[in-house]
């Protein structure tokens, strides 16, 4: 099954809901709003024709600079039947980073949203364990975001400098010195 | 008296790791048990997070290679190849079909290297430690090709964008032969010490079991996948590289337990080691390196010493990377030791990629690691760990 | 003195000798107990990134550390050396700490790799640039990873220094 009719299939039936359609070296991407990434999840699962039955990934991008809508939250769906992919592109604003889980569909999409959560900061409604994954739990930041230093922020995280001062504490007990 | 019952009835939590022999590296569990029975299990990982992608982001297509060597470090062939199909899929270019082929060969090689460190640990995790000494001993033979071929064990960079960095040597092609002519007899050597083995069928056979339904909704991939009876590899069903001119059988389990995906992996290595007798004897002449590839790959060096266009050529491609990318996103998956890799790279026009998002198979099986440890009994979590195969550099990225 | 010059005395090494029979071993304390620890490096077995498989393959039957006294232990309280084999985030950083606070004296650090040493080509907002910078490293192995020769070589280098330690048994400095 080809990539874009699976798109049009999407557009056929949620013809509101879809805003754009775009190909790209033979992969087609559907920009769809946030409001509707849930029922269009649920219906290429659980439709039998398409039967997008395999979650690859789920990530986000971030567009600093555009205006409204600097987020987007990407999803990749793949067929093991029908051997084919889709991508499924979700923008997200700024001042309103909430989209609906797709984990109770796909139980794999748990971590990836939380890498999410912990990488952009995009949080994910009715997730059910939205903790960071990656990062210490009280770190400061989201570390993908374009505006974030690659290097990390001036302030140091507060377990890393606990250890420091507990080595420079502990040095004199060291026998060399 | 009530209140002594209840003290002594609460479940246990266990901690396993981050420091732990068999947890492969940096991983760490929380396990709640019940006399021997675990009853929840929650991994925690990112204790190995390097920020490949944030790193990547500021450098050139080029230079971004060799972050991805450092993460699936025992298989760092298949991953530099995942990347440089991503990459070409970008720009739209191909490799020569000479350069397909070695890079089939290698990959291949990869698989039996990093399969051999997985039955090497998990055996040993499991308490057989012969297994261990014996694999490591081949590994130690393709550790050496790899050394006669590009002069590092470990993390090779080999793959270029657009091909590979230098043709193979008839010496490098001999040894790999004569490899490819002991080799299934020592997989059939590693059987007879625990194919059958009472011990080794106790603690894999029905242990950490998982149904074909549940195994794709949790989104697992490769040998772990493919032992649940799944026949999903990304090798038969898209073919890159030279895999749909080679003939190789997919090994599948039936009861996605830990035995049968530990038989689809030994399987894999026979496979494996068909695919690349078929390559050696395949081989074509030609080029390694696709016409178009030079915007991507660096001049030799003694080129640059001595020729002024050639030393520009280097510096723009090392300070700005080509300039032709086109605006766009792609997915590439490829078939990796481990399961499915996924390269995401968006692109916006410049030299380097905007955004590249590694979709890893470990991170993936990490997140399923509870939903085969719970309900299953504690010394079960290490048959467990191993049967998922995770490496946790790629896991954490 | 006159010991010297009896032809059964044994010299193991410079400095020791052994009067075979007697069950006599004649050194000096420092030299005794170097020796001895010299002989028997225990190092933790504590892998975090890359250079842990490297570190692996050197334990394995092709390189096989066991004939250089070092045997793998699971657990920091048996052990009196660490080998910090990869990259330490920031994240692993505490636990690193926890687990050389736990080992008994006389306790030794390698750092193993680019990345221990370094932090290498990793400059980013989760990795501790250089493992040195919360421990007190003996042995720096550079590489990236290091071949397995490269760490028997730190290993060696690492006896070398035990060697030429004084009073370290003494609790009086």
């Amino acid at each position: 099954m080809e990539p874009h009719s699976v798109a049009e299939r999407i557009r056929e039936y949620f013809p509101e809901e879809v805003l754009s359609i775009e190909d790209f070296r033979d992969e087609t991407t559907v920009t769809v709003k946030k409001e509707s990434i849930y029922n269009i999840c649920k219906f290429l699962k659980e439709s039998s024709f398409l039967s997008m039955d395999f979650l690859r990934d789920v990530t986000a991008l971030d567009w600093l600079g555009r205006k409204s809508l600097r987020y987007e939250v990407i999803y990749h769906i793949y067929s093991i039947k029908n051997e084919c992919m889709i991508r499924l592109k979700v923008p997200v604003s700024d001042d309103d980073l909430y989209v609906d889980s797709v984990s109770t569909i796909w139980k794999g999409a748990n971590w990836h949203e939380r890498e999410c959560y912990d990488m952009f900061g995009i949080v994910f409604s009715s997730h059910p364990d939205l903790r960071r994954i990656l990062m210490p739990e009280d770190w400061e930041g989201y570390p993908l975001r374009k505006d974030y230093p690659a290097e990390g922020p001036q302030e140091e995280w507060r377990g890393f400098k606990e250890v420091l001062k507990k080595a420079e504490e502990y040095a004199k007990y060291e026998w060399n010195r | 008296m009530e209140q002594i019952k209840e003290r002594h009835e609460r479940e246990l939590v266990l901690n396993l790791g981050p420091q732990h022999p068999s947890t492969h590296g940096v991983l760490r569990l929380k396990i709640e048990v019940e006399g021997e029975t675990v009853i929840k299990c929650t991994p925690y990982v990112g204790y190995l997070h390097r920020g490949t992608e944030k790193l990547a982001e500021g450098m050139t297509y080029l230079q971004a290679l060799p972050l991805t060597d450092r993460l699936d470090y025992v298989s760092s062939m298949t991953n530099n190849i995942g990347y440089c199909l991503a990459v070409e899929k970008l720009f739209g270019i191909e490799a020569p079909i000479r350069a397909k082929y070695i890079r089939t060969m290698i990959a291949e090689m990869t698989r039996i290297s990093s399969h051999l460190l997985w039955l090497g640990t998990h055996a040993l995790d499991l308490g057989a430690m012969t297994v261990f000494l014996y694999a490591f001993r081949e590994r130690e033979w393709i550790l050496d090709l790899f050394e006669t071929l590009c002069g590092a064990r470990l993390t090779v960079s080999y793959p270029r964008i657009g091909g590979v960095r230098n043709d193979v040597s008839q010496e490098f092609i001999d040894s790999l032969y004569e490899f490819t002519n002991i080799f299934p007899s020592k997989v059939g050597e590693y059987e007879t010490l625990i194919d059958k083995n009472r011990i080794w069928l106790m603690r894999t056979k029905g242990v950490g079991v998982i149904s074909a339904e549940e195994a794709i909704n949790w989104s697992l991939s490769g040998a772990t996948l493919r032992g649940c009876g799944v026949n999903y590899d990304i090798r038969k069903k898209h073919p890159y590289d030279a895999y749909d001119l080679v003939e190789f059988d997919v090994p599948i389990g039936l009861n996605g337990d830990v035995y049968d995906r530990y038989l689809c992996r030994m399987e894999e290595l026979r496979q494996s080691n068909r695919i690349i007798r078929q390559c050696i004897e395949k081989l074509p002449k030609g080029a390694i390196l696709a016409p178009d590839a030079p915007k991507f790959t660096l001049p030799p060096k003694d080129k640059v010493l001595d020729n002024m266009e050639t030393l520009i050529h280097h510096f723009t491609l090392i300070t700005k990377g080509p300039m032709t990318a086109p605006k766009g996103e792609v997915y590439c998956c490829t078939e990796v030791p481990k399961g499915e890799l996924g390269f995401y790279m968006v692109s916006d026009g410049t030299g380097k990629p905007y955004r590249m998002r590694i979709r890893s198979p470990s991170f993936v099986h990490v997140s399923a690691l509870p939903a085969l440890c719970e309900g299953g009994m504690i010394a079960d979590v290490i048959a467990n760990i191993g049967t998922i195969d995770v490496v946790l550099g790629e896991c954490d990225r | 003195m006159i010991l010297d010059k009896l032809p059964s005395v044994v010299e193991l090494e410079e400095g020791i000798k052994v009067i075979p029979g007697a069950s006599t071993i004649i050194a000096t304390v420092d030299k005794l107990i170097n020796w001895g620890r010299a002989s028997s490096i225990w190092p933790v077995t504590f892998g975090l990134a890359c250079c842990a498989i490297e570190m692996m393959t050197t334990g394995s039957s092709h390189y096989d550390l066991d004939r250089l006294g070092i045997i793998f232990r699971g657990s920091p309280r048996q052990a009196d050396c660490m080998i910090v084999a990869g990259t330490v985030t920031k994240k692993m950083a505490p636990v690193v700490r926890k687990i050389y606070d736990q080992m008994p004296e006389p306790r030794y650090v390698m750092a193993m790799g680019s990345c221990a040493c370094t932090g290498n080509v990793y400059r980013s907002y989760s990795v501790v640039q250089g493992c040195d910078s919360f421990l007190p490293v003996d042995v720096y192995i550079p590489g990236c990873p290091p071949r397995p020769e490269a760490l028997l070589g730190g290993f060696v280098k690492l006896q070398e220094k035990m060697m030429k330690e004084s009073w370290r048994w003494s609790p009086i400095r």
